[in-house]
């Protein structure tokens, strides 16, 4: 073979090479790519850490709003519960006492009720003579937002208004004065 | 491997069995044969060329169509596996944990397997899609690698092939022809439709060339049904979620921001057997009751610009709907099906508040059991206060009733009741069984009276964007198969010999009876020799020698 036949041989061998691989690693990717979906599809999170915190507004118990946005600047420790649910009731007096530490800090704590009667909650407050303010998500709006699924949930919203971390089951005191030491202005 | 040189003088690639100019058998194989292997028109499948390189090697496997088949049995079997126990959606357990439980429990060590290798979730567990994933890659690999050479192929065909090409062909005939022959030939054969080619002694008829393209727009199909299919693992792209729904709930439609629907009216309608109906009569003797109609009347609300998720008055009517069984409210491209129903849960409780004694009675009062009120005034200067309520009262726990639920299931009520004569309050403890009185004997209960009840509705919500491009693989993989299927490709290479002999040779990929049917016409315009089917010709005399066999 000559040397231009040798060299027009080599240059289809390389573009071959090349088109073959393209072609490959686009399809493995499409198929990593389906897998990880497949895989991370279970927790629907459209809520991640770092995300912005939906906004929302809910009223409590004295007929008040309570708007998010509005908090900008302090930590929200937002706690989605129901008054059935009894981590959720167990882990309320640790967290009111911990919201008495932190409230000066700069700390709020909001506790969301998940669509319950206003009797209910409002017997639940009185039972655990809660300071923080007690609001009711009527259409579960903010529930759907938040996409909880279980009881309790509380979510870390740090002063710039991100997520700072999601917890899902009951806290202990201790993780509660952590959390709340986490989302501290400074 | 090297590349084959033709008598001819053109080179083929390697693994070419035809050559590519002139049509001369190139391997041992197709020499001795009576007929050529007009598959991919004998030319090398681009993968067989080459074998070097791993890419190569991946290549090849994938354009295998062994490889291929035994894709599609794996995933056969896997399919048919996954129907011998539920799929996970359908078992009563709704978080990993239990849901594994569940399996082991019910079904035991080959539960605990079934379970670990992912066939409880079929279609999401990693090995399935890996199978399908590369059922996509054999699909493509294997198409490119034929129909490239294939395309190449018959896009530069010579009208003049070699005789031992064409003495090879199924239709075949040698003989003596005319002058004009090839021009009458011609001329018939532009008249069927087809495209006729000359060249010095030799012509080239071609029609339904686009035949030979069914089976790889038939995998362009397949491929964009797969990529549907892969979307739909996407977020955003489909939605199947429930939602229950009581009357007289208004609810945020989960995965549809901004939207949510309020339950009016659920309706259950039976047929009756009466008015206009009397022709089920005997049916419904026979089987019971019948569902006429599963109906909820909603309204569908829509946020506000600008308003917040929880905000009152944040909310704007759309419009209202009776959704039924196949008529889905639609809109924004969701669509809310109703799906399942559970009737009469407890609404309200009505007591009448009485002396035991007596049986005097200071009237009812009712309570609402989804909002209950705190105080209750009655006639004569009797009130009832409630002081605890347990929807779903499950027992006590350190003296304290307990809600195992919110939805009132079981309802107890801890109440104090006053009248003038008890200005201090009598407690009580009310639940559907029976009352408690806690704190010593009372003078007055409240005795049951009725109850009210509500329905619950279950809707699904559905959004599937990917309907389009399942559509468009759909009918796109129709063409292809009506394209390869009732398209033919029929090619007749014609030559006079200077000495006037004739040489005719005919192929097709399907349908040689329309192919002879086409012959015979030109056979007959233009006295062309009589041509022999020698494919009919080797069955006859393998039948022949198989009957001989038997004689002997």
């Amino acid at each position: 073979m000559d040397e231009k036949a040798k060299q027009t041989k080599n240059s289809k061998k390389r573009k071959r090479a090349v088109m073959r691989t393209t072609i490959l690693a686009i399809l493995i990717a499409a198929i990593g790519y389906t897998i990880y979906n497949s895989a991370t599809a279970e927790d629907v999170t459209v809520l991640k850490v770092g995300d912005k915190a939906p906004n929302f507004t809910l009223v409590d118990l004295e007929g008040e709003n309570h708007k998010l946005s509005d908090y900008e600047g302090q930590g929200v420790f937002l706690n989605f519960w129901g008054t059935w649910c009894k981590p959720c009731a167990k882990e309320m007096p640790a967290m009111d006492r911990q919201y008495e530490v932190f409230t000066n800090q700069g700390v709020q704590v909001l506790a969301v009720n998940i669509a319950q009667s206003d009797f209910e909650v409002q017997s639940f407050a009185d039972q655990y003579g809660l300071s923080f303010p007690v609001v009711i998500d009527k259409t579960k709006s903010v529930m759907t937002a938040y996409n909880i699924r279980p009881l309790p949930t509380t979510v870390l919203v740090n002063p710039e208004g991100n997520i700072q971390r999601i917890i899902t089951g009951e806290m202990t005191e201790q993780d509660i004065e952590g959390f709340m030491e986490e989302i501290k202005p400074d | 491997m090297e590349k084959l040189q033709c008598q001819c003088g053109h080179i083929n690639p390697p693994g070419t069995n035809l050559c590519e100019s002139c049509g001369r058998s190139l391997t041992e194989k197709e020499q001795n044969s009576k007929l050529v292997d007009m598959r991919y028109e004998g030319t090398a499948r681009r993968s067989q060329t080459y074998n070097k390189s791993i890419i190569d090697k991946i290549w090849n496997f994938f354009s295998s169509v062994k490889v291929g088949v035994g894709i599609i049995v794996l995933l056969l079997v896997a399919a048919a596996i996954g129907t011998i126990l539920p799929q996970k959606a359908f078992v009563p357990a709704n978080t990993e944990a239990t849901i594994k439980e569940y399996y082991a429990d019910t079904y035991g060590v080959v539960g605990q397997i079934y379970h670990a290798l992912g066939f409880h979730d079929l279609y999401s567990s990693f090995w399935f899609i890996i199978l399908v994933g590369m059922l996509a890659i054999s699909l493509i690999i294997a198409s490119l690698d034929r129909f490239v050479p294939l395309y190449k192929s018959l896009k530069n065909q010579r009208v003049l092939r070699h005789p031992s090409f064409m003495d090879k062909q199924r239709i075949y005939a040698e003989g003596p022809g005319a002058e004009d022959t090839l021009k009458k030939a011609e001329e018939k054969l532009s008249e069927l439709k087809y495209k006729v080619r000359t060249d010095k002694n030799g012509l080239l008829a071609e029609k339904g060339r686009f035949s030979r393209w069914g089976p790889y727009v038939n995998h362009i199909g397949l491929i964009i049904f797969l990529f549907g299919v892969m979307l739909r693992m996407m977020p955003g792209f489909y939605i199947d979620e429930s939602l229950w729904i009581r009357e007289g709930e208004t609810r945020a439609i989960p995965e549809v921001p901004g939207y949510y629907l309020e339950n009016k009216n659920f309706e259950l309608e039976n047929y009756s057997g009466e008015g206009g109906e009397e022709i089920f009569g005997e049916a419904l003797d026979r089987v019971g009751t019948v569902a006429k109609n599963y109906q909820t009347d909603i309204v569908l609300y829509k946020k506000k610009e600008d308003a917040l998720p929880g905000a009152v008055d944040g909310q704007e009517v759309v419009k209202e709907y009776p959704i039924r069984v196949n008529q889905p409210l639609k809109f924004a491209g969701y669509a809310i099906y109703q799906m399942d129903f559970r009737l009469d849960e407890l609404k309200a409780m009505t007591f009448s508040f009485i002396n035991k004694e007596t049986e005097e009675s200071f009237g009812e009062l009712t309570i609402d059991l989804i909002d209950p009120k705190k105080d209750y005034e009655l006639d004569n200067g009797a009130s009832v206060k409630l002081i605890g309520y347990y929807p779903d009262f499950s027992g006590f726990e350190n003296g304290e009733p307990q809600t195992a639920t919110p939805l009132p299931n079981n309802p107890g009520f801890l109440v104090k009741l006053f009248t003038p004569d008890t200005p201090e309050g009598e407690t009580s403890f009310i639940t559907i069984k029976n009352t408690v009185e806690p704190l010593g004997e009372n003078e007055y209960k409240l005795a049951f009276q009725s109850v009210e009840t509500r329905d619950v509705s279950g809707l699904t919500v559905r959004k599937d964007s990917t309907l389009p491009i399942l559509g468009l693989g759909g009918l796109i993989f129709m063409i292809g198969v009506a394209q390869g299927m009732y398209f033919n490709h029929r090619r007749f290479w014609i030559q006079q010999k200077t000495d006037g002999t004739i040489l005719l040779a005919g192929h097709t990929n399907k349908n040689w009876f329309g192919l002879k049917k086409d012959l015979n016409q030109v056979v007959e315009y233009a006295s062309l020799p009589a041509y022999t089917d020698q494919q009919d010709e080797i069955e006859k005399q393998e039948k022949a020698e198989k009957e001989g066999e038997v004689l002997s």
